[in-house]
This record gives structure tokens, sequence and C-alpha cells, in this order.
């Protein structure tokens, strides 16, 4: 108190309040401000391209001829995208997709949860090497599997099946499976493992009952990764089918004889699923990123 | 199943666990191996056996081995164009990327009010593949799609921004479009890694005066370097294999290396050229990773 008054004393300040330095302050709020510009201007990069392809999408072929697009959905249409949907190859490439994706995550999380829980868990010799090895499989381009693939599922009569895609796609996917689920069994506690054994769990039971339930979080965000990675895979599945296309495959193949329309309504219907996927994943997109990459 | 527990003492001939992981760990070679060996089978199965092939396929012709394959492929118009084209993105793109995710992973790090939802808007892209990213950025720069019509709007004329002729907006288009679909990967990893980072570093040197940059210079982005380094390696070799956002973006007109063995395998229905690009691809990649891998640990190690 004395200092403020000492202070209004020997300055003269004519407002009623005590003087203070406002520059800091003010300096913190210019900050702030500065922040959130910087925010929006990222913001409107990521987003305005989403919502113009939305925009695109949800128009009529009509007005999509229109020269000056309009930026506001003033025309809101299905037409696009009924067209679109009805066009050749594009249902069942949807089916096709969902069922890849499906089976692909199945299958890579009935291989890869067991060795990622014995990476996690065990000093198995060779432990090491193995984990190098993912690494290195990782790195692996998709191109040099699917052209040689292709060959080998000819000869056994897999080409063109959803069969085929869901193999390279598994092989894609596996490496990462194994490296996040080690990741969140290491988070598990191994005295809750070790208590359940104590009151007469078998190992599997304790894994089951116990271990897996902790886990199951974890897991799930593995596997949303591991069908986005499929549903957006487009090289192999080009390669790898004729018939059978997953629905990228079925749009880069038609990519160059069809109308803007289509490659619209397209291009919106593979973001789609991006924005509920990330949606579900935010949480654990730094944690999956954070630990399963050293 | 009965997975046997193993207990130490039945494995004599080895050395105590190893005292470098911190639990001490069951020792169970036995289960161990189980769980992993369908991995090991699969693997092997869907990776060996194919790269094996693939380089037969690659150096194979009617009679015999051949490097015909690797001639026909280097004397194709598009073959060195593509390379240019490929490696003209990488070494532009990369930079771009790297500071653009830093600055991202800083401003969500200041925790500004709504960090959450830009944290998920700036995420999406990390689920959009090229093909996607390209067809959206088809509707801005295809003749008459958004781009010209906000110039229009301006009174200024359109622009052909994909046009054959036009080679750096042709690229310019190609590069935002990579830009914005595969800066999140970086950005996420660095977010990661900036949280691992205790705040105290950071507040010390600020209490010895340092400001903003040389905090970033001195001390944030050495603790970094773990993160930025698999970011650089994971993303580089990521970046070799974009194609389809060129595809959809301009058609044959800006080709790119991955793109070439597509147009091969599936255009001109030769595999073996095809095998052959595949495997320049992957020995540029792995090349790629060693060389880094080696650079940063060099560099790492100077300063000491």
């Amino acid at each position: 108190m004395s200092h403020a008054t000492t202070s209004k004393a020997t300055t003269p300040a004519s407002r009623g309040e005590p003087e203070v330095d406002r520059r800091p302050l003010a300096r913190r709020r210019r900050n702030r401000i500065l922040l959130q510009a910087a925010c929006i201007l990222i913001t409107l990069f990521m987003a305005v391209p989403i919502y113009l392809i939305a925009l695109a999408a949800m128009s009529s072929r009509q007005s999509l001829q229109k020269f000056p697009l309009s930026f506001i959905p003033d025309n809101f249409s299905t037409e696009t995208m009924q067209t679109f949907l009805q066009s050749t190859g594009i249902l069942g490439g949807l089916i096709n997709s969902v069922q890849v994706g499906v089976f692909t995550l199945v299958l890579s999380l009935v291989i890869g949860v067991p060795a990622g829980y014995a990476v996690a868990r065990f000093a198995f010799r060779g432990r090491d090497p193995y984990q190098l090895f993912l690494l290195f499989t990782r790195a692996l381009p998709i191109v040099v599997l699917s052209v040689p693939l292709a060959q080998l599922f000819l000869q056994t009569g897999l080409y063109d099946s959803v069969l085929a895609v869901v193999l390279l796609h598994t092989a894609l996917a596996l490496p990462t499976t194994i490296l996040i689920t080690a990741s969140v069994f290491l988070g598990v506690p191994r005295d809750v493992e070790e208590a359940a054994r104590i009151f007469g769990c078998s190992p599997v039971q304790a894994f089951l009952k116990v271990v897996m339930p902790m886990a199951v979080p974890g897991i799930a965000a593995a596997s949303i990764f591991t069908f986005v990675m499929s549903w957006n895979e487009v090289l192999g599945a080009s390669i790898l089918t004729l018939n059978q296309r997953t629905l990228p495959a079925q749009v880069l193949s038609s990519l160059a004889e069809s109308p803007l329309a289509y490659r619209f309504a397209g291009g919106f219907l593979l973001v789609v699923p991006a924005l509920v996927f990330i949606f579900f994943m935010r949480r654990y997109l730094t944690n999956m990123w954070g630990s399963t990459i050293r | 199943m009965a997975a046997p527990d193993a207990p130490a003492a039945a494995r004599p001939q080895l050395p105590p666990a190893r005292p470098k992981g911190r639990p001490p760990r069951r020792k169970g070679n036995s289960a161990a191996l189980l769980l992993i060996a369908p991995s090991i089978v699969f693997m092997t199965l869907l990776f060996g056996w194919p790269m094996v092939s693939g380089i037969l396929q690659a150096f194979g012709g009617p009679q015999g081995l051949t490097t015909a394959n690797f001639t026909r492929m280097a004397q194709d118009p598009y073959f060195w164009s593509s390379v240019g084209n490929t490696l003209l993105l990488i070494v532009v793109m990369i930079p771009i990327q790297f500071v653009l995710a830093l600055a991202m992973a800083l401003l969500i790090r200041a925790k500004p009010r709504g960090s959450s939802a830009y944290f998920y808007i700036w995420a999406i892209p990390l689920a959009v593949s090229d093909l996607a990213a390209g067809l959206v950025w088809l509707t801005v720069f295809t003749d008459r799609g958004y781009l010209n019509s906000l110039l229009a709007s301006f009174g200024l004329d359109p622009v052909s921004w994909l046009a054959y002729d036009n080679y750096p907006s042709m690229f310019g288009a190609v590069l935002i479009a990579e830009v914005w679909r595969a800066t999140s990967l970086v950005f996420v990893i660095v977010v990661a890694g900036l949280q691992s980072i205790p705040k105290d570093y950071e507040e010390a040197a600020g209490v010895f005066g340092a400001n903003f940059w040389s905090r970033l210079w001195h001390v944030t982005l050495p603790l970094l370097r773990p993160s930025l380094q698999t970011a650089l390696i994971l993303r580089t070799i990521l970046a070799f294999q974009t194609f389809a956002v060129a595809l959809a973006l301009t058609g044959q007109n800006f080709p790119l290396v991955v793109g070439e063995t597509y147009r091969w395998y599936t255009g001109l229905q030769d595999p073996n050229v095809a095998s052959a690009l595949a495997l320049v691809v992957m020995a540029v990649s792995m090349v790629t990773a060693v060389g880094y891998l080696k650079l940063l640990r060099d560099q790492s190690e100077a300063p000491r």
C-alpha cells in the first residue's frame, strides 16, 4: 500500500490508478493474439481444402459447370455423389475396401499381438535383431513388394482377390502393429499380471483376463491405424487386382477418363473416413508416434 | 495352450538377464519364440519371397539373366524426368515441412485457447492418402476450380495452373498438396518429442536470459534430435513413394518414379521393367536411410 501511495505522490498520475508498468502485460496480450492468428492461419490452410472438396462433392453437376464457382453452399445437391456411387465398380470397391480393411486388421492383430507381448515381456535371445528386422521391413517401399507379389499371386491363383490385398496390407501393417502393441504392453504393470498368477490364473488366463482389458484402448488405436493404412493404400491394391478393386484403386484406374465431378466425389468419399478416424484417435496419436519410433 | 514358464534355473547356460532393461524380465526363450514365430513366418513369406523374386524379375529376360530391363528403363523418356521431379520435390518439400511442423508443434505447446481443436484439424491429413490429397487440391487448381474462381472474383484472368507447359505452377501445386498432406506426420512426431522434454530446461535457460530463438536453437532442438531424426528418415522414405498426388493433379505431366513403376506395370504391362524401377526405389530409400543415420550420428558425436 505504502508503495502505491509513494509512487502516486512522486509521479503526476492524472488517472486515479496506481502507476504500474503495463508493458509486459500488453506484450503478453499481443503475443496471445499473434499466437491465435498463427493458429487460425494454419487451420485455414488445413481445413479450407477439405471444405472445398466437400462443397464440390455436394454441388449439382450443373453448378460445377458454372465458371466462377460459388464459395458458399447455395446449391446443395446429392446428385454428384449419387452419380458417383452408381458408377461401375464404386459400390463394389467400397465393399472390398471395408472387407480388406477389416480382414487386415484382424489378421495383423492375430499375428501381431502375441509378438508384441513377447517383445514387451520376455528377454529372449534374438530380441534385438528381431526388432531391427521389424524396423527394416517398415522402411521397404510398397512397390518393391507389389510387383513381385502380383506375379506370385498369379501363379498361385490368389491374384485379383480380396485375400491378395489383405495379405499385402497385413505385411505392411504388421511391423507397426507389433511395435505399437509392444509399447502398449510395456505400459501394463507386470505386477498385476503376477498377482493374477498368484491367485491361480494360468499364463493364458492372466493374459486374457487381466492384461488384455488394460491394453485394449491402445490396441484399438493400433487397429484404427491399420485400417487407415489399408483404406489409403492404393499402389499395391491396384497392382494386385483387376476386377476386385478397392475404392482408391478403382478411383485411380478410372482417373484419366472420368469427369471432374466423379473425381471430386471420389476424393470426398476417400477423405471422410480420415475426419472420423483422427477424431477417435487424436488422444493416441502422440503416444503412438512417440513411443513406437525410437 | 501350455506356455512353459521356463524358470531361470532351467537355462543355466545363459548369462543372467541383461541389466539394461530396468524391470527384470522373465526369461522364456521357448515361450517367446512360440509367440513371435507366426510373425516371422508371415514376414518371411511376404517380404523375403517377393524380395528375392523381385530381384530375379528385374534381372530376368527371355534368355537368362540380363540388364536389358534397366537399359529399357533408363532409355524411357519419362524416366529421367521422373527422377528429376522426385528429387526436386523431396529437396524442396522436406525443409518446408520440417519448419512448418516445428512451428505448428511449438504453437500447440504454447497452449492457445482451443488447442485441442487445432490439434485435431492439423492432424486430419495424417489419415488422408496421397490420391485423396491430389483430388482435394484438384478442386482448387483445376482450370475452372476454386483458385481461378477466386481470381475471377477479383477481376483477374484465370491461370492454367496444371498445364503441361507451365512447369513451375504444376510443381507448386504438387508441392502444396504434399506439404498439406504430409506435414501432419512430422507435426505429430515433433509434438510427441516435445512432450517428453521437461519444461525445466527451457525455463532455466530463460532465467539465464536466453531469448526465444536461442532457447529454441540451443535447448529445444538438440533435445528434439531423436524425434527429428526419425521423422526425417520416415518422411524421406515415404516421399520417394509419392505418386498418386501428381497423377491426380496433372495426369502424366509430372511423372514421379513410383508413378512410372505403376505405368510400366499397368499401362505398358511390363513387370520386368517395373521390377527394375522398384529396385531402384528400394536402393535409393535404403541408401538415404543409412546415409541419414550416419550423418546424424557423426554430428551428434562431434560436439562432445
